[in-house]
């Protein structure tokens, strides 16, 4: 008898949480994957079909421009890839050492460029690296380096590099704060045993301490993918919506920005707009389901 | 026994590269907090050098407050984010508790549903929400922003508070329903303060992104009356452009709310992302 019965509270539970979230965020996803199917004419909604990626990949005006923003995208995911994370465990082997002092206070330290605004950073390191400031190519100067100094966020083949590495230096606190954690989590007994073998130092890092922080840095791989394919507001604050110099610091948020906000005198288009986020939005699901499937389930878990 | 750990030479090594990249950290903030008290002159003769009585200067911030709107701005920022955070915490401990606690058909799916947002960001339905707002007039509304702040949040605090409940004991729930408590008071009074400190956590994670957003902000409330202080200093520093003073003070005004934030609450931070719960 009372199990048939309707139980309201489960029901009052749930809804504010499932309507916020369907209505907000579900629902607007699916009607942006909609929307790309559809195109503007005479102020009408017109379906279609796949007609706007056929424009998105395959007329030049566009193409350009949307191959150039995944290419701009994928080596900015790769500089973060090849840079922040080494760096991030690099800190956190250093900083789990047991007998280091401070380290909670350097912890805290390298911790906040990751709490500013991409605004403050963009404007902090563009004026940094001004060459009207000159604060760069001074400290350059100083150690006799003066020579290499170039104005990088101008240059078109230095820009997009320039930012990656802005981003990692703001976001290198995250990958050093998940391995850290990782790294405290491995028992000292297995250590110990390996200290008995002879595993000590360096080679107790690679041997024992590295497979076990595997899948912390399998986490901190997709988190740094799904990040950096919706990222923005970095390129908007330092060069603006046009992505300068010449496109080059471009990737898929900024593109997508313009085309469905438009810039200038491009009037702004939703249903590119929607086609550029849908294709975002299969770059993001192709990485999440290759880390699940690929990665992680093959990953073993360790349990102490 | 052990060499490798107890030798000074190593840890005098690890020092250095810590020193050496905390510095790499702090310093541009460093930088930009020393040269917004110092007069123009000086900001481009000695910009490494620490204000003095010659170069001292507010007038950077002088124009920040004539110019710039920042009080109406740090205002919505903190309405935003605070009311975001209450929507967060809220809805999100509830379904939590109901995930958590009752066995139902579809608890599982419904769980797997609410999770599908901690991957996939909610920017990529931009198109659709702003049309949406339009359409219902919630546009250039600090509402706009919490509905979108309170929806980005939701799937990771449901995971990580339905995570946590799991671990609270049967035993009281029960004991207070042969009290005669409701469900509701069980989860009020009993539930929710033996969570406090994951609901901190969950907070203490919303709070920076939400505060720090420019895409939602510029999108969907990028009226005067509207701006968020992210948004607002984005703006006036893209005005002031040529005037260093004024740009360098809103940038410290920029970094000292957070900068107050952190101090206040990094332990809670660093004990929430080093506690695993975002495993």
């Amino acid at each position: 008898m009372r199990q048939s019965r309707i139980k309201w509270h489960i029901i009052v539970f749930l809804a504010p949480a499932v309507l916020v979230y369907t209505a907000i965020m579900i629902v607007p996803l699916f009607n942006t994957l909609r929307l790309s199917l559809f195109t503007e004419v005479d102020q009408e909604r017109v379906y279609v079909g796949l007609e706007n990626f056929r424009t998105l990949f395959g007329d030049p005006r566009w193409s350009e421009s949307f191959w150039n923003a995944l290419g701009n995208n994928f080596w900015f995911f790769f500089i973060h890839m090849l840079v922040q994370n080494p760096i991030g465990i690099l800190l956190a082997a250093l900083l789990s050492n047991p007998r280091l002092r401070f380290s909670a206070l350097y912890r805290t330290a390298i911790f906040v460029p990751t709490i500013l605004s991409f605004v403050i950073v963009g404007f902090a390191w563009k004026l940094i690296l001004s060459p009207i400031w000159g604060i760069a190519p001074e400290m350059l100067d100083a150690v006799g380096l003066g020579f290499l100094y170039q104005p990088w966020l101008g240059l078109e083949e230095t820009s997009l590099t320039t930012l990656a590495l802005i981003s990692v230096w703001q976001f290198v606190g995250i990958p050093m704060m998940l391995i850290y954690a990782a790294l405290l989590s491995i028992p000292d007994e297995i250590l110990e045993a390996g200290e008995c073998d002879g595993i000590t130092g360096m080679s107790a890092f690679w041997k024992i301490k590295l497979p076990l922080i595997l899948p912390s840095i399998g986490i901190i791989s997709i988190l740094t993918f799904v990040g950096n394919f919706n990222a923005f507001d970095l390129i908007y604050a330092a060069q603006g919506a046009l992505a300068g110099p010449n496109f080059a610091t471009d990737i898929l948020g900024t593109f997508m920005y313009r085309t469905f906000f438009g810039f200038q005198l491009q009037l702004g288009d939703p249903h590119m707009g929607s086609a550029i986020a849908s294709a975002m939005f299969v770059i993001i699901l192709i990485g999440v389901c290759f880390y699940l499937f690929a990665i992680q389930s093959r990953m073993r878990r360790y349990q102490f | 026994m052990n060499k490798a750990r107890r030798n000074p030479f190593n840890l005098a090594a690890a020092h250095g590269i810590l020193i050496v990249y905390t510095i790499i950290a702090l310093f541009p903030v460093f930088v930009i907090l020393i040269n917004s008290f110092k007069e123009r002159r000086s900001i481009f003769r000695e910009p490494l050098a620490l204000p003095h009585s010659e170069s001292f200067s507010t007038v950077g911030y002088e124009t920040v407050f004539n110019q710039g709107d920042f009080f109406l701005y740090f205002q919505n920022s903190l309405i935003v984010t605070v009311a975001s955070l209450f929507f967060v915490l809220l809805f999100g401990a509830m379904a939590a508790f109901a995930l958590a606690e009752y066995k139902f058909k579809g608890n599982t799916l419904m769980g797997l549903y609410l999770a599908l947002g901690i991957m996939i960001p909610i920017r990529i339905g931009t198109v659709a929400i702003l049309e949406m707002m339009v359409s219902t007039g919630l546009v250039n509304t600090l509402w706009a922003l919490i509905l979108v702040y309170t929806a980005q949040g939701l799937p990771l605090a449901v995971f990580i508070l339905s995570e946590f409940m799991r671990q609270v004991s049967d035993d009281l729930k029960n004991a207070g329903r042969i009290d005669g408590l409701s469900e509701y008071t069980i989860f009020f009074r009993l539930v929710l303060p033996l969570v406090r400190p994951a609901m901190a956590t969950v907070a203490v994670f919303n709070m920076i992104p939400i505060w720090n957003d420019l895409w939602f902000p510029l999108i969907l409330a990028p009226a005067e009356e509207t701006k968020t202080l992210t948004l607002g200093s984005q703006v006036f520093i893209g005005q002031f452009v040529t005037d260093w003073n004024a740009v360098l003070s809103a940038l410290s005004m920029a970094i000292l709310p957070v900068m107050v934030l952190y101090v206040i609450f990094s332990r809670q931070l660093i004990r929430g992302i080093t506690s695993g719960a975002v495993k």
